[in-house]
């Protein structure tokens, strides 16, 4: 059992690791506009299609 | 003005960039047609620019271009009295700004306003917020001038919303604390849980003490940072209460908090115990949880606007002939200033070149235009209709009539209420009972058992914390304002529900209130048309801009068939003039038919706008627009009058006296002619005579009395559109909820008392223990959430229920 002297201590850091995640997130503003980015997700699509899809005639024109 | 002519295409092509149906034929490229030229100008634009997917992200996504502003016009933003007050941030190389923009309105928008840096050389990132419609852009402070950003932004068709406001600095971004101390808090508190899960099954015994002190240890360690962080917040409060010798909710709480920590960090030090820290954390973290659900605002809108929000950031100045923007704080008394059609005159001035038809109804309510002469004194704050009239300032823009009304006492003073002045209240005597019972459960222990006096001295503080009490009034009143936002209306904050549910006097506005701007009642007196004279009518009708004509066109809306309007002309002021088929049209006023030789007959008794027709040179009748009363207060104002003291105040001349009279009952009180200083001062002897009053109202014109009042409600079409500072911003389309919403309020409150009751029957029970010296952690740890968490779920619930039964519960309106 002595073991978790040494486990518990260690899950502690690896809750801290989250936690300066969650500190990361808030200080980059993530909280603050829930709205946006689900509607920038949306426009990645456009670009993407064009690369992988666009017929290579179209540059011509 | 306009030519009439008719659409004269075949089949109308949507513009490619913003879906308008294209009239001319003239902006077309390749295959795609445009309104246009600003149109085709902004496509060309993106195509070269690689940007052309901002078209296959929505159909006709683009905003229909305004004419191209003069070159100049933006330039004042780079005066060095501006800028440094609109940006965010600015050095050698780099400037941060964020824009209004609200003509954005959909995901290709977004797109196209972060891919602004293809655009133009020196742009650098930028980034959207959608729901506030801002952007944030940075850009080489070299190489880009604020003013060649703002006019980029404007030939794209998004023209940044620029007022005087914004030259008070950037507004106050939201508060990231809270988030940080709800995570510290979240993260101390779920640990010690885990930790301390074993304490309470007794599964230590194996390893004995040195295993429980390296879980005390660690608690400790979790604990301190949400101790010090996380309840900083309750710390500062608590001091600040206690040094004006008053008690707040926090009193008990810090007491509550500190007692807890104190017990708990001596335990472990001596090594009797593994503490209490699961409750401690636990306790901080429902705090704050509750403090978050209380703090939901509604982004979007603001309460605070005053004129400031209204006002231009610049006007037109004309100096020596020439015309140039100057920033409005650097206008001076006897400048020349330019007013062009939909401009607001921003300070009290002389009309001194052109006809003024002025449109007042954002003051005053009142939606009929006022002409003016020159030489003719202008108030500040109308809009010019029509073409560009000159204007001397006469007066400060700090001084002029409109701005005054904010130099009024109740502008500067705040109100001064407590966030939770329920609250306080019963903590209040809590408090006192609390120490009571500690002092006397000392008292008795240190008689018979020493050693116990001090344990539970500590233990009844420890219970006694009003975590429940403190969490009743945020949920409560939380869930009712969200309750409310979902009918459109909005609350400023939780505690406006405590005072809806004290007011007992309910003063109304006339105008945009009780009657509906743009909704008049349109009769026609004298032999009535022919189907076909009402198609005349209605083509004419159809060409004017005029808020009659509109009101016209809609009530005859249909009545197709008439030709094309040849010759038409508009006259502010007098009227419109056109024919149709061969007939000679004339609408407008008495005096200018009168002028051209038409007998117009004295007009019957009704107020209201008239509107007089002539054919051919012939009097035909008269078109009477009279205020409608807006239905559903017909119904909704006899049921108020049983409960409520109701008055009418109104800017308005008299003549709907007794139509109101019967509406509001024999007790109310009307006034009419009222200045925007006496309508205030009505509200402040209603309050003298010890009334809580709520005032709705509309117009700039009521926002002393919204003010004064104790509960300012604003009633806006849309709720984008500019409202007067207020507590309560309710959508038109929700008054007939006002009733339900009265109902709802006072039902919310008795919730709160009876959460009260909820709490303090946990706090007895727990400090029956307490006191008896027994207090264990498992009970502490059991009672401490059980309290929170049940007064939370019966503070939501009940809510959500009352506001089924008074009708407001249900899912989310969608704004029209």
């Amino acid at each position: 059992m002595i073991v978790i002297f040494f486990l518990i201590p260690l899950s502690v850091v690896i809750a801290a690791v989250f936690l300066i995640a969650f500190i990361w997130a808030v200080r980059s503003g993530q909280y603050e506009d829930t709205g946006t980015p689900a509607l920038r997700l949306l426009t990645e699509e456009p670009r993407s299609k064009r690369e992988t899809n666009a017929p290579k005639e179209n540059k011509d024109t | 003005m306009i030519e009439g002519s008719g659409c004269a295409f075949a089949a109308v092509r949507p513009c490619f960039h913003c879906g308008e149906s294209c009239r001319d034929e003239r902006f077309v490229s390749g295959e795609k047609t445009f309104c246009c030229a600003g149109c085709l100008a902004v496509f060309e634009l993106l195509t070269e620019n690689g940007l052309d997917d901002f078209y296959s992200l929505d159909d006709a996504a683009g905003v229909k271009v305004k004419p191209a502003a003069p070159a100049n016009f933006f330039r004042c933003l780079d005066d060095p009295g501006v800028r440094p007050r609109l940006v965010d941030y600015s050095d050698e190389q780099i400037t941060r700004v964020t824009l209004r923009l609200p003509a954005m309105h959909c995901i290709a928008c977004v797109w196209l306003l972060e891919n602004l840096f293809r655009l133009k050389p020196g742009i650098g990132p930028s980034e959207v917020n959608f729901p506030r419609k801002e952007v944030s852009v940075s850009f080489e402070t070299g190489r880009v001038k604020l003013s060649e950003l703002a006019a980029l932004l404007a030939s794209l068709g998004y023209e940044p919303d620029l007022k005087l406001s914004d030259m008070d600095g950037p507004r106050s971004k939201p508060s990231r604390r809270l988030w940080l101390q709800l995570g510290v808090a979240g993260f101390a508190f779920g640990n010690i849980m885990l930790l301390s899960v074993s304490g309470y099954l007794g599964l230590d015994a194996e390893n004995g003490s040195a295993l429980r002190r390296l879980f005390g240890a660690v608690s400790f360690l979790l604990a301190v940072p949400a101790l010090l962080y996380s309840a900083a917040d309750y710390w500062r409060a608590a001091w600040t209460s206690l040094r004006q010798r008053r008690v707040t909710i926090e009193v008990p709480i810090a007491v509550g908090i500190l007692a807890l920590f104190a017990q708990s960090a001596a335990e472990v030090v001596t090594g009797r115990g593994s503490g209490y820290f699961d409750s401690l954390t636990g306790l901080i973290f429902f705090l704050l949880c509750g403090k978050w659900f209380q703090q939901k605002t509604f982004e979007r809108l603001a309460f605070d606007r005053d004129y400031k929000s209204f006002f231009p950031l610049w006007v037109t100045r004309k100096e020596g002939g020439v015309e140039a923007a100057v920033a409005l704080s650097q206008v001076r008394v006897g400048d020349r200033l330019v007013l062009r059609n939909g401009e607001l005159i921003p300070a009290d001035a002389l009309l001194v070149e052109g006809q003024a038809v002025i449109d007042y109804s954002f003051v005053t309510g009142e939606s009929e235009p006022v002409e003016k002469a020159a030489g003719d004194y202008l108030y500040a704050g109308g809009r010019q209709a029509g073409n560009a009239i000159e204007v001397e300032t006469l007066k400060p823009v700090s001084q002029s009539y409109l701005t005054s009304l904010w130099n009024q006492q109740v502008f500067h003073k705040n109100k001064g209420r407590t966030l939770d002045s329920l609250t306080n209240l019963y903590s209040k005597r809590f408090t006192r009972i609390v120490i009571g019972v500690a002092v006397a459960s000392a008292v008795f222990w240190s008689f018979r058992d020493a050693g116990r006096a001090l344990k539970s001295f500590a233990s009844v503080l420890i219970v006694a914390c009003p975590c429940a009490l403190a969490l009743a009034a945020p949920f409560a009143l939380g869930s009712a304002q969200r309750i409310a936002g979902r009918r459109r209306i909005f609350l400023r904050n939780p505690s406006v529900v405590e005072t809806l549910a004290r007011v007992d006097t309910i003063v109304f506005d006339k105008t945009g209130t009780l009657s509906a701007a743009g909704a008049e009642e349109v009769t026609f007196q004298g032999p009535p048309l022919t189907g076909a004279e009402e198609g005349l009518v209605y083509a004419m009708a159809r060409h004017s801009t005029h808020p009659y004509s509109a009101r016209i066109a809609q009530a005859l809306a249909g009545r197709n068939g008439a030709g094309p309007v040849r010759s038409f002309l508009e006259t502010p002021g007098c009227g419109i003039e056109g024919s149709v088929d061969g007939n000679e049209i004339w609408m407008g006023a008495a005096a200018w038919l009168e002028s051209r030789g038409v007998a117009v007959p004295a007009p019957p008794g009704a107020g209201g706008g008239m509107v007089h027709l002539a054919i051919n040179g012939k009097y035909r009748g008269t078109y009477a627009l009279i205020n409608a009363v807006r239905p559903e207060m017909e119904r909704l104002l006899p049921g108020l009058s049983r409960h409520y003291k109701l008055a009418l105040l109104s800017g308005d001349r008299e003549k709907e006296r007794e139509r109101f009279a019967a509406l509001l009952g024999p007790s109310a009180e009307m006034r009419f002619h009222q200045s925007p200083v006496e309508k205030l001062a009505f509200i402040r002897d209603q309050q003298q005579s010890g009334r809580a009053v709520m005032m709705i109202g509309d117009g700039l014109n009521d926002a002393g009395a919204l003010q004064q009042s104790d509960l300012g409600v604003a009633v806006v079409e849309s709720i984008h559109a500019f409202s007067p500072a207020s507590d309560v911003i309710l959508a038109a389309a929700a008054l007939p909820k006002l009733d339900a919403l009265l109902r709802f309020a006072k039902g919310s409150v008795r919730v709160v008392r009876a959460s009260f009751v909820i709490s303090a029957v946990y706090n007895v029970v727990g400090i029956s223990f307490a006191a008896r010296g027994v207090l264990s952690p498992v009970i502490c740890a059991i009672l401490m959430p059980l309290s929170s968490v049940s007064v939370v779920a019966f503070a939501c619930g009940a809510t959500a229920l009352l506001a089924r039964r008074a009708g407001l519960g249900g899912a989310e309106e969608a704004e029209p």
